[in-house]
């Protein structure tokens, strides 16, 4: 059971409002992922929920009872540090025992659960082992080992994987989904790279200045972003957002036209201009087009085999069901 | 990377600081050497060069070699454990955030400045003098008797104003050390349900272990060194005789040179054991 319910809380440094009063609701066994910007208020709201920071005002309810006053060894939570947080003087053994035996767990049942977990995340040979003998990514299976034996309502990571190297980010991107389905427990993720965002979640909180902008199903928020805010941050590269006349022909001020949804046609497209920068990944290759009448070169997005320099001539053309239109608000207009 | 060549000059460079050191240290030692085996009484006007390990034997045999060693064990372990404690619990208080934070920091690490003579002085006269002492206008405040400590508790008192000038220094080493604890261990600790008294002994305390190992090293070769306070305050009388003051003793009261030098030759020693074995725990701590 994690069902967490967040009413109107709001957070404030001294004098500084980082989080504004704030509605939320994650539901039982699913995977939530905060994202947005550096400072946007992220770790700030794991942290209201976790209990290690106290709300200004507004409660937080977990499975229906108050939790806002609850110290956070009450809660039920197991978090993951950024940093891992293991205890260098402990063995990986006794890193993943500590939380059991501070709940003065009997020592079999200790023994049982270090010993699943351990099989679990690969961890059975370097159980003897200190934290200062083990790789980047052992140590965060450590830190999660060390999370699960608890049994929580729900596990909250902040920024788990940004320590790794990509090739590792990726295995334990994996790694940590599958451990849900296993699970089946509630998990809140704290993240700023919207790969992880996407790949991860059932669904995505995108913050902007402890704002909620938008809450939704990776595919929602890709299909249909709420505001010019969410449409550029949430796919990868960023979605063009276009202004002036070409967006006032759609009825807009600002027409948002994802790299992917640019076809390259002979001639007669709606955007003629040079190729500048491309990015040839075998498999796609990303265009840098500088348009005349545009200040930001349009990114496009092509097959691998597009024979095109830097330099050529190139005619594009929107796919015109694909057209994200915004108001002068940066609002979507449906 | 030294190379051959890098290495031969830096061997040049260290050599007049080593050449120094070794004078400094080796001519009074070895001075010592040669009167610890000389009947040297200069008031008497015996001066014999060779008498063999009779000093040696002389003071490792009276009774007063024993006593002071007690004495030095007793001093020298009590301070670090007063300084030790105190300097755990000043460093965690000194590390909480706090109005006039870097005025209390300077004036915890005052006793440090104030030389051990004027210190001891200060402290047998304004504190623990009977008369007009802080300690004994307390005590009648209270209406109790006022308290000699030096004469009634000569050892405790000494260490009571050496421990004052060395906490600071204790808990200098010790702040530091707090201060690179990184708050998301605590943070853990906090959520894996430890209550703050499991977390002081399980991540606080072994985080410290390698800074408490650093301050009794430091400590216990400064402290076996104790004389100017003992000299101010006691003068060696009620049992605070240590090993240093008992050297100091047999060379300039009794006019002993031979026997005091053996005494010091025989400190030397000692201390040396003692910092060996204290070496090889730090050295065990510090390597993981
Ligand atoms: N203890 C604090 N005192 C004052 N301000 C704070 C404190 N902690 C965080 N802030 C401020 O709150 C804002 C949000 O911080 P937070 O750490 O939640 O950002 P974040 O979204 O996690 O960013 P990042 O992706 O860089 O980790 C920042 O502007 C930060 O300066
Ligand atoms: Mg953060």
């Amino acid at each position: 059971m994690g069902r967490i319910t967040l009413d109107k809380v709001q957070k404030k440094f001294g004098e500084v409002e980082v989080i504004p009063p704030l509605d939320l609701t994650i539901e039982d066994g699913e995977f939530v992922v905060f994202v947005g910007p550096s400072g946007c208020g992220k770790s700030t709201l794991l942290r209201l929920i976790a209990g290690l920071e106290d709300v200004t005002s507004g409660e937080i309810r977990i499975d229906g009872s108050p939790a806002t006053n609850l110290p956070p060894a009450k809660r039920g939570l197991a978090m993951v540090f950024q940093s891992y947080a293991l205890y260098p003087h402990m063995s990986v053994r006794k890193n993943i025992a500590f939380p059991m035996k501070m709940a003065g767990m009997d020592q079999a049942e200790q023994e049982r659960r270090i010993a699943k977990a351990a099989e679990a995340l690969n961890l059975t040979d370097y159980l003897d082992r200190r934290p200062g003998q083990l790789s980047g990514g052992q140590r965060q299976r450590v830190a999660i080992g060390r999370a699960i034996v608890r049994e929580p309502a729900a596990f909250l990571f902040d920024e788990p994987l940004s320590n790794l190297d990509a090739a590792l980010r990726v295995g334990m991107r994996m790694e940590i989904s599958e451990l849900h389905a296993k699970l089946q427990t509630t998990m809140v993720y704290v993240t700023h790279d919207q790969v992880e965002a996407m790949t991860m979640a059932d669904k995505i909180v995108v913050l902007r200045a402890g704002h909620i902008e938008q809450v939704g199903s990776p595919l929602e928020l890709y299909h249909s972003p709420r505001n010019t805010f969410v449409a550029s941050f949430i796919g990868s590269p960023k979605m063009n957002l276009l202004t002036g006349d070409i967006a006032r022909s759609h009825d807009a001020t600002t027409i948002g036209i994802r790299p992917e949804h640019l076809d390259v046609v002979e001639s007669e497209g709606t955007f003629v201009g040079r190729v500048g920068v491309s990015e040839h990944l075998g498999s796609d290759t990303f265009f840098h087009v500088h348009i005349p009448q545009m200040e930001e070169p349009m990114t496009v997005r092509a097959g691998g085999e597009v024979g095109l320099r830097h330099g050529d001539t190139i005619h594009l053309h929107p796919q015109a069901d694909k057209i994200h239109r915004f108001d002068d608000r940066g609002l979507r207009v449906a | 990377m030294a190379t051959e060549h890098s290495r031969s000059s830096a061997r040049l460079m260290i050599a007049p600081a080593v050449f120094v050191l070794l004078v400094w240290m080796l001519v009074p030692l070895i001075m010592t050497l040669y009167f610890s085996f000389a009947d040297y009484r200069p008031l008497r006007a015996t001066f014999e060069t060779w008498i063999g390990f009779d000093n040696y034997a002389s003071f490792l045999t009276s009774s007063s070699f024993l006593s002071s060693i007690g004495t030095t064990l007793w001093m020298v372990g009590s301070i670090l454990l007063i300084t030790i404690l105190g300097g755990v619990l000043l460093a965690l208080l000194l590390d909480r955030p706090m109005f006039g934070q870097g005025i209390v920091r300077i004036l915890v690490i005052a006793p440090f400045f104030v030389m051990p003579t004027v210190s001891a002085l200060v402290w047998k006269n304004m504190f623990f003098n009977v008369d007009n002492g802080l300690f004994s206008y307390l005590f009648k405040f209270f209406g109790a008797q006022p308290f000699d400590f030096l004469s009634q508790l000569p050892l405790f008192s000494i260490v009571i104003i050496v421990a004052w000038q060395w906490l600071p220094f204790a808990t200098l080493i010790l702040l530091t050390a707090v201060q690179s604890l990184s708050s998301e261990q605590l943070e853990a600790a906090e959520m894996d349900g430890a209550p703050a008294l499991s977390r002081f002994w399980h991540i606080i305390l072994p985080h410290l272990s390698r800074a408490i190992t650093v301050v009794i090293l430091i400590q216990t070769i400064f402290l076996l060194s104790i004389f100017a306070e003992i000299f101010v305050t006691t003068n060696g009388a009620f049992g605070t005789r240590t090993l240093t003051y008992l050297v100091y003793q047999r060379v300039l009261e009794s006019q002993n040179i031979g026997l005091g030098s053996a005494g010091g030759i025989i400190a030397v020693i000692l201390a040396n054991i003692v910092a060996i074995f204290l070496m090889r725990i730090v050295g065990k701590n510090l390597d993981n």
